[in-house]
């Protein structure tokens, strides 16, 4: 399980000091890299090796270090967090690489994140689409006894696969088009799916496809990139409800 | 000074019925004039929020992560219980408040601990009715499972993500209420200082994280959802981010301390690989529903693959000590015993500091497709992190820090002893006691932000004239100005020595001296060595960049300096409390057969702690505890 042996790796890291910058890559040497290190900690090690070398360490968004915040963003060696499937990057472990690779580490990049300091985005665009229609409209208090409302447990399965997204923006880094359909389609899809949130259905999906569309993010034309990018496994089966859900309410 | 928590007396399932009536309200044309600050985006912060904005006040939301979706309640793992009776298996509000209180060590308030029990039921209905997606059964009814410390099923969930699926609801309710616009959100702002005038919260001192800019916001009332302070450990459970700073802040501004000694180290967190860890993993306590706990009973064991140790030759020490609770024992009573396994030299993997979780007997039972149904996420991540297939191996499981019971103290109404200061959720120390029960913390930080600041904050504001204060005060320049002043202090010490080093010392000093086990000479060395550190830190830490930019070393830097002040604190609140009592083990009192023995005479009260100066002594000030409903008893598993 454990050993003692030890990798050396070349990092190839994205240097910005701030939006207005216009960056640069920069190569670093990773040393005493073990099997158990995970790749944020990685990156700990070589900040680390930078400050007490009088050097400006590598900033990275990060925070629960558990796959569930959606905080990490890094594009490792051209895939969303590195590519191994349904992780995100502060679990993907350095036992995925060997000594003596070169690692091209890059920030998510799409016009609606913009970058703001070297592997940090603005993602807030995500937080304007759940606004425009992310929710049920209930209030606080006077809703009904939970067990009244019955689901199908299928159906309320299916609307967990949905609700599973972290909102870390990988599907748009990985996306060709930059386009957050598959953010959008798991929660329009999880709310369409239960009852509770039927009654808005129409109204959700019109709004929340024109924020996607105000915030600078992309179209759809199928590459599958973004489910191969999610750190949850979202499925693009949610993009084609989300479309049947937008044809619906046409005619709604 | 004695403390009074101002609840309402009378028989115990009035309390709240009662004082909600008594409470004075605010009329609705009058709500828009008052603003609060809330500081926080998780589920007491992102709830309180979004239900005091949906009741007409004017809100202004914090968090320092780039959205309020990401607060660490998303990390909550297994369930949230709540008193719904369901599986018609003896549950009552009655039997959950009795739970919790027993759980906590008889530590808690009765009157508060009721009103969780009875408002867990509208928590559901309220999840629900957001389009939360709770684990259901094949009749589309809601499905529960069961949690340590109690022998009914009381515990709702999603999958193994049922805090991420609570904070997705509160998050959508917040961001209806910022499309609504009576929330304004503030995002990557950190809160730095409390500013009150005249004796009175009002006001926040924030760094914006991306401009470096010092940010004055003034407002009628100020609500902290600010979380616990575990990372004092460095190696914990809690996001990188967590700290104390918020409540440190207001603890320096005059709020009183409540019970800093009362931690929670979980039983089953994934053990620490190496020196370069930068946190420990949470395996949720849903787990132990299905998996037995045991460590070789013979010493020359310990290196054998588990495979290899005959089923005689194994110790299940849960079900051994506690055959009623079994592997459902209490988190504090779980975590200590696995400590005396390994303590006895019976622990396994690297260091001996691991005992073994088994998954074999349960995979026979039922199969491994059921099991994969049940935990299949939390079996992913556990081969993520450690390479390790635990269909077929055991897992190997250690304890970590991973929930504050204390905090700041507030009455019953949340508020703190200084006016206009709410505190809701982790934060605050009210419910827990000594030990908080699995599955309830998700209970208590929507209970405090739905269902019961709503209510209390009326009942203050009613009595202040809004918009009493504006930024152009001379207090919030003040505070401005010290704030700037710390700021040129860290960057300019230009030392030799990294945040993190330091966060890692400080961590080694609370995790051996005021941990699972501690004692008069193992606390008294804390605060010794504290000081020392923080002394060291002040002249020879390095920290890079400037302040007007996004400087992650000098975030991490304020937040080091703040745990380096409040980890004293922590040390000497269990140094002054002689007895042991759920997460608080003092090992000069246990009972004959290990167990805490609490010293009901002398320590039924919180202890809360008024900050007199870093070089002084803080000052003690006590709220007795009265158990009228549910009777002091020695708590007993077995």
């Amino acid at each position: 399980m454990s050993d003692h042996k030890t990798m050396t790796l070349t990092l190839i890291v994205w240097r910005q000091k701030n939006a207005n910058d216009s960056g640069k890559f920069e190569t670093y040497t990773a040393k005493d890299i073990t099997e158990h290190h995970s790749f944020l900690e990685m990156l700990d090690v070589v900040n680390e090796d930078l400050i007490n070398a009088g050097k400006e360490p590598i900033v990275f968004d990060h925070d629960c270090r558990e796959g569930i915040c959606g905080m990490c963003s890094q594009v490792v060696n051209g895939m969303p967090h590195g590519g191994q499937e349904r992780t995100t990057l502060c679990q993907l472990h350095m036992r995925k690489f060997k000594d003596g690779d070169t690692i091209y580490i890059e920030p998510w990049r799409a016009r609606a994140f913009p970058i703001v300091k070297d592997l940090v985005v603005d993602r807030s665009a995500l937080d304007t689409i759940i606004q425009a229609g992310g929710y049920t409209s209930c209030h606080t208090g006077g809703v009904p006894d939970a067990n009244t409302i019955m689901i199908p447990k299928p159906i309320a399965e299916e609307a967990t696969d949905a609700a599973e997204c972290i909102g870390c923006g990988a599907c748009v880094a990985g996306c060709p088009n930059s386009a957050a359909m598959l953010f959008t389609g798991a929660k329009v899809s999880q709310l369409a799916l239960l009852p509770q949130g039927r009654p808005e259905a129409a109204q959700r999906v019109t709004n929340m496809i024109q924020a996607m569309k105000d915030c600078g993010f992309g179209n759809c034309t199928n590459h599958y990139e973004c489910q191969a990018a999610c750190p949850k496994g979202i499925d693009v089966k949610f993009i084609a409800r989300m479309n049947r859900e937008y044809l619906k309410s046409l005619f709604a | 000074m004695i403390l009074d928590g101002k609840c309402p007396t009378g028989p115990i399932e009035k309390t709240w019925d009662k004082h909600r009536f008594d409470l004075k309200l605010v009329n609705p044309a009058n709500k828009r004039k008052y603003n609060i600050i809330v500081v926080g985006t998780g589920l007491a912060g992102g709830a309180a929020a979004a239900s005091l904005g949906e009741l007409g006040y004017n809100v202004q939301a914090f968090c320092y992560q780039d959205s309020p979706r990401r607060a660490h309640s998303i990390a909550a793992q297994g369930g949230i219980n709540a008193a719904k009776n369901y599986p018609s298996d003896g549950d009552s509000i009655l039997r959950l408040m009795y739970d919790t209180i027993k759980g906590g060590d008889f530590r808690a308030r009765e009157a508060d601990v009721w009103r969780l029990a009875q408002v867990s039921n509208n928590i559901i209905d309220q999840c629900v009715a957001q389009g939360v997606p709770f684990g259901r059964d094949y009749a589309g009814y809601l499905d529960n499972r069961s949690f340590g410390g109690a022998q009914v099923s009381r515990t709702f969930y999603s999958r193994g993500e049922t805090g991420q699926q609570l904070l997705l609801g509160a998050y959508s309710a917040l961001s209806r209420q910022i499309k609504l616009g009576t929330v304004k959100m503030y995002n990557r702002r950190e809160m730095l200082d409390l500013v009150v005038v005249d004796g009175v919260a009002r006001g926040i001192t924030c760094r914006n994280l991306i401009s470096g800019e010092i940010e004055s916001y003034a407002a009628d009332a100020v609500c902290l959802c600010t979380g616990g302070y575990v990372n004092v450990f460095y190696l914990s459970t809690n996001a990188k981010g967590c700290s104390v700073t918020a409540s440190w802040k207001a603890a320096k501004k005059g709020a009183f301390f409540a019970n800093p000694c009362y931690t929670q180290i979980h039983p089953t967190c994934i053990p620490q690989a190496g020196e370069y860890q930068s946190k420990l993993t949470l395996m949720s306590e849903s787990l132990r529903n299905d998996g037995r706990i045991w460590v070789p009973k013979k010493k020359e064991d310990v290196n054998k693959r588990p495979e290899q140790i005959p089923e005689e030759d194994r110790d299940y020490y849960l079900e051994r000590k506690y055959p009623s609770f079994g592997n459902l024992a209490p988190r504090d009573i779980s975590s200590r015993s696995a400590k005396e396994q390994c303590d006895e030299g019976r622990g396994v993997g690297p260091g001996g500091r691991g005992v073994y979780l088994d998954y074999a007997d349960s995979i026979k039972r039922l199969s491994e497709k059921i099991i994969c149904e049940r935990y299949g996420n939390l079996f992913e991540m556990y081969e993520r992190i450690t390479d390790d297939n635990a269909y077929k191996t055991p897992m190997r499981i250690y304890p970590a820090p991973h929930y504050a019971m204390g905090g700041l103290w507030v009455d019953y109404n949340l508020m703190s002893n200084i006016p206009g200061l709410f505190v809701l959720g982790e934060a605050n120390f009210s419910v827990h006691g000594a030990n908080r029960l699995g599955a309830s913390a998700l209970m208590q930080g929507l209970s405090d932000g739905y269902f019961v600041i709503p209510y209390t904050i009326g009942g203050y504001l009613a009595s202040v004239k809004p918009g009493g204060t504006k930024t152009d005060n001379a207090e919030f320049k003040k505070s401005a100005d010290e704030v700037n002043a710390t700021t040129k202090k860290l960057l300019s010490i230009n030392g030799k020595r990294t945040v993190t080093e330091f966060h890692r010392d400080l961590g080694k000093i609370m995790w051996n001296n005021v941990g699972m086990a501690r004692s008069k000479e193992s606390l008294t060395e804390a605060i010794q060595q504290i000081p020392k550190l923080r002394e060291e830190f002040w002249k020879n830490v390095k920290v890079t960049g400037t302040g007007a930019e996004l400087n992650q070393q000098l975030e991490n830097a304020g937040r080091v300096a703040d745990f380096l002040e409040f980890g004293e604190l922590m040390a000497r609140d269990s140094l002054h409390r002689e007895e042991s009592c759920g997460g608080h083990f003092r090992v000069e009192h246990q009972l004959p057969d290990g167990e805490a023995k609490r010293n009901d005479a002398d320590f039924s009260y919180v202890g809360a702690w008024e900050f007199k100066g870093l070089d002084k002594e803080p000052e003690l000030h006590k709220e007795p505890l009265k158990f009228e409903t549910i009777h002091l008893a020695v708590r007993s598993y077995k």
